[in-house]
């Protein structure tokens, strides 16, 4: 078969609870935007495309060579996608933080449905809804009834409800890590064994940061980030700021850093570190200048939001999961 | 009752559906503009620390990010109590301009110019980006993915994140500009300019120079007379970082003017058990339903509405642009929807003006980069506005600054009564009974929704290459009647 014979990729590209980011990082490879079209057939992006759900439910199963899933599920009609798309796919991405860990909406699990519909239609200090309104996945109008999807109580990762191929990470992933594993995929490159993560380092962050550690146990007290006057080269968790460098995969092109400011964890946790809240606290325990137990504890205290912090991204996939809940409450 | 479904059409912060009810003559009776989706981040925000928040709610859009951090950073001073230096203010300021402009060209030229330069129903193999770029040349192409590639970098070079940023810290900025940084953004500031003149010369050739769009414009289903919101400085001119939000009537006459501290008093929202998605309207006005005119609250937030409730634009040559645009269209305010695509490029002109203006002042390369926090107030209200209307982020916190409770009402939201009103007018104005629906009534019907730009749209229609979208038009009892295949 001649290069010019060969068929183009079918590639597509979904969302489920997501911001837009990830689609965003696709659209940012800017002027390439005509060699990936040259290579690839674009069959469904509700983003960017009008395609209907319908179009997908008509092709073939295995039609799509690669979907990119980004989004958390958050609810039935996430859950419904991620199993069509499953079907008619024969690689599965989970791309992005959110499908790969849970993501910033992930830290729904810290709450529950009712508490959210109660802050959100009830509380909020800007709505007025005295008839205590609150949105029905079936609702009668006048002129007929309307559907809306279920809002689960919690959230899940791509991998929890459907069967993922790889995961590629990042909130969003770097644009150029997309790149790479496109072309190594329209290339016909030997793929890694399916359930890698690709598109990011297996060491963390810390391995290649540009900036300054002295590996010494430095750190009398734990800072908010606006309670230290930043140097710009200093390690940041020596400078007594919690960075979640350590529990990170490599790979982003260090964006934060650059940009003054420490690594919340978005890569999600390196190969050999499955747990970030783990991984931090034995990564806290190296750089704490003291041996005395109480006065640890007191310095490891000063730590706001610490489950917050740890799994900023990834609580979902977490041994956590989420925040206990009450028994009663109904669950998906 | 027939019944028409779009599922999905364009997107909005997340999923967006369509449900058009006729009546068993074929006239449009009701149209819903439903939104099925919500995350929850008011609520799992609390008991995070509060200077987290700016880098937490950028994840509530990925395509106006830069809108949500900066609504962020400035409700956070007020929870410090801060007042960031002049260079941090200017230096935000910069990097939202650089927002904007990247925004804007996104949406005028991949989204809004295939309706207009390749025309309403024109074949839809051609009505995108390519077809644009056929009518007016590769060249120009690669030079508005270019212009915005710029704009992304500015955007990293001052926010570290291009997408997610990292910019700001309580009462300042992280990072500043050193010369060598200063120069290259003057000149493509300078740049930015002529290609936003280059696209209003665009848009007047191609739209204003045809008499049947700007017919369409003016006389097509595309009116909607309700009220105007828009963020203005102390001039009331027309400023998307700070100052205080007016108000005007379909009139035109002023109904308001708030600060972010007093937003409660003149905006509420109501919940409508058939979508995820608030209403906003004005609460001075109230809430008459979906319904036009002064004595409804409902209102709009966006290019055109803000352009509406202004007495002008800051900068020479956008105001230029804004006479122009009002002695066409037949004087203020005006209510054309489809208008809203013009009054973007007035801003897009302002925006790459207003850029030049805060790069050649001497304090952006200052070195005073943040105010220090002594006290937690624990209370603060941020107000920007955002491409896709005003945008308030209200935060309240403990002694420690962990955040207790949080209220956001989003851009796009504030427009979600308008879309729901402009795509039953559009309907009802391009389906009639007796007369075939066709791809080219879809399209029409979807000018309408179009013109907001909410949220992910910016992205809509960007890439070439087949678009196919079914419409099934089905009876009571779900038989199909009429199915209407665009590919």
């Amino acid at each position: 078969m001649t290069e010019e014979s060969k068929p183009k990729l079918k590639l597509a590209v979904y969302w489920g609870a997501a911001c837009g980011g990830c689609c965003v990082s696709v659209l940012d490879v800017h002027e390439k935007l005509f060699d990936v079209v040259a290579a690839a057939d674009l069959v469904f992006w509700p983003i960017a495309l009008d395609i209907k759900y319908k179009d997908v439910e008509d092709m073939p199963d295995g039609h799509i060579d690669v979907t990119l899933f980004n989004g958390a599920v958050r609810n039935s009609e996430n859950e419904h996608m991620a199993h069509l798309l499953r079907k008619k796919t024969k690689i599965l991405v989970a791309y992005g933080s959110c499908s790969h860990l849970g993501g910033i909406p992930g830290l729904g699990n810290f709450t529950n449905r009712q508490e959210i519909f109660n802050r959100v239609y009830h509380e909020s200090e800007s709505t007025v809804n005295e008839e205590k309104a609150v949105p029905q996945t079936k609702f009668q109008v006048p002129e007929g009834e309307l559907e809306l999807p279920e809002f689960y109580n919690d959230v899940r990762t791509l991998d929890q409800v459907v069967n993922v191929d790889y995961f590629l990470p990042g909130c969003p992933p770097n644009t150029d890590r997309l790149v790479d594993v496109f072309m190594a995929i329209v290339t016909g490159a030997e793929l890694p064994p399916p359930g890698s993560v690709v598109g990011a380092w297996d060491k963390s962050q810390c391995d290649d940061c540009t900036r300054k550690k002295t590996d010494q146990k430095v750190v009398k007290a734990f800072k908010r980030p606006w309670e230290i006057v930043d140097d710009g080269v200093t390690c940041f968790l020596e400078q007594g700021v919690i960075c979640m460098g350590p529990a990170t995969r490599g790979g982003c092109g260090f964006r934060c850093i650059e940009g003054n400011a420490p690594c919340k964890g978005c890569y999600g946790p390196p190969a050999d570190a499955p747990d970030p809240g783990a991984k931090m606290m034995s990564a806290i325990a190296t750089i704490i200048d003291s041996n005395d137990e109480k006065e640890i504890e007191e310095i490891v205290d000063g730590i706001v939001d610490p489950a917050g912090t740890f799994y900023r991204f990834s609580l979902p996939s977490s041994i956590l999961r989420r925040k206990l809940i009450d028994v009663n409450e109904p669950t998906n | 009752m027939k019944r028409i479904t779009i599922d999905p059409i364009t997107r909005l912060e997340g999923h967006g559906k369509i449900e058009i009810f006729l009546s068993d003559d074929g006239e449009v009776d009701n149209v819903y503009f439903q939104v099925p989706e919500l995350r929850g981040f008011e609520k799992f925000c609390e008991g995070r620390p509060v200077e987290e928040l700016s880098q937490i709610v950028t994840k509530i859009c990925g395509v106006c990010p830069g809108c949500h951090h900066m609504a962020s950073g400035k409700a956070i001073d007020a929870v410090f109590g801060l007042e960031p230096p002049p260079t941090a203010k200017k230096i935000r300021e910069l990097f939202y301009m650089a927002h904007f402009v990247h925004s804007h060209i996104a949406h005028f030229y991949a989204l809004a110019a295939p309706d207009f330069v390749v025309g309403p129903t024109a074949s839809p193999a051609e009505r995108n980006v390519l077809g644009v770029i056929g009518k007016v040349g590769v060249e120009i192409g690669t030079e508005v993915l270019k212009q915005r590639r710029i704009a992304q970098e500015i955007q990293a070079l001052l926010g570290g994140h291009q997408t997610h940023v990292v910019l700001n810290m309580p009462g300042g900025v992280r990072k500043g500009l050193n010369e060598e940084q200063r120069d290259q953004i003057e000149k493509q500031a300078k740049d930015f300019i002529e290609f936003s003149k280059f696209s209003l010369n665009v848009f007047g050739d191609v739209v204003l120079k045809n008499s049947d769009y700007v017919d369409l414009i003016v006389n097509g289903p595309y009116n909607l007379k309700i009220y105007s919101m828009g963020l203005v400085d102390e001039n009331n001119k027309v400023n998307f970082y700070d100052g205080k939000v007016r108000m005007v009537d379909p009139e035109g006459n002023e109904h308001g003017k708030y600060g972010p501290n007093e937003y409660r008093d003149w905006v509420a929202e109501r919940v409508e058990p058939w979508s995820y998605l608030k209403f906003p309207y004005l609460k001075k006005v109230g809430w008459k339903g979906f319904v036009e005119g002064k004595d409804s609250g409902v209102y709009h937030a966006t290019p055109l509405s803000r352009l509406n409730a202004s007495d002008g634009m800051a900068t020479p040559l956008a105001q230029v642009e804004y006479d122009k645009m009002y002695e066409t269209l037949g004087g203020k305010p005006v209510h054309a929807t489809l208008a809203m695509h013009w009054a973007r490029l007035v801003e897009l002109l302002y925006s790459a003006e207003r850029c030049l203006e805060l790069i050649q002042d001497p304090d952006i390369t200052g070195t005073e980069l943040r105010a220090e926090p002594k006290e937690i107030v624990g209370e603060g209200v941020g107000i920007v506005e955002a491409q896709r209307g005003t945008l308030t982020h209200h935060y309240w916190t403990d002694k420690k600054g962990l955040v207790t409770k949080a209220n956001i009402i989003v851009g796009t939201t504030n427009n979600n009564a308008p879309i729901c009103m402009s795509l039953k007018k559009a309907a009802q104005g391009v389906i009639k009974k007796g007369v075939e629906v066709t791809e080219g009534t879809l399209n029409m019907v979807e000018m309408a929704f179009r013109a907001y730009d909410p949220c992910f749209s910016c992205a809509t229609h960007s890439l070439p290459g087949k678009m196919p979208m079914i419409l099934n038009i089905r009876d009571k009892d779900g038989n199909l009647e009429q199915s209407v295949r665009r590919d």
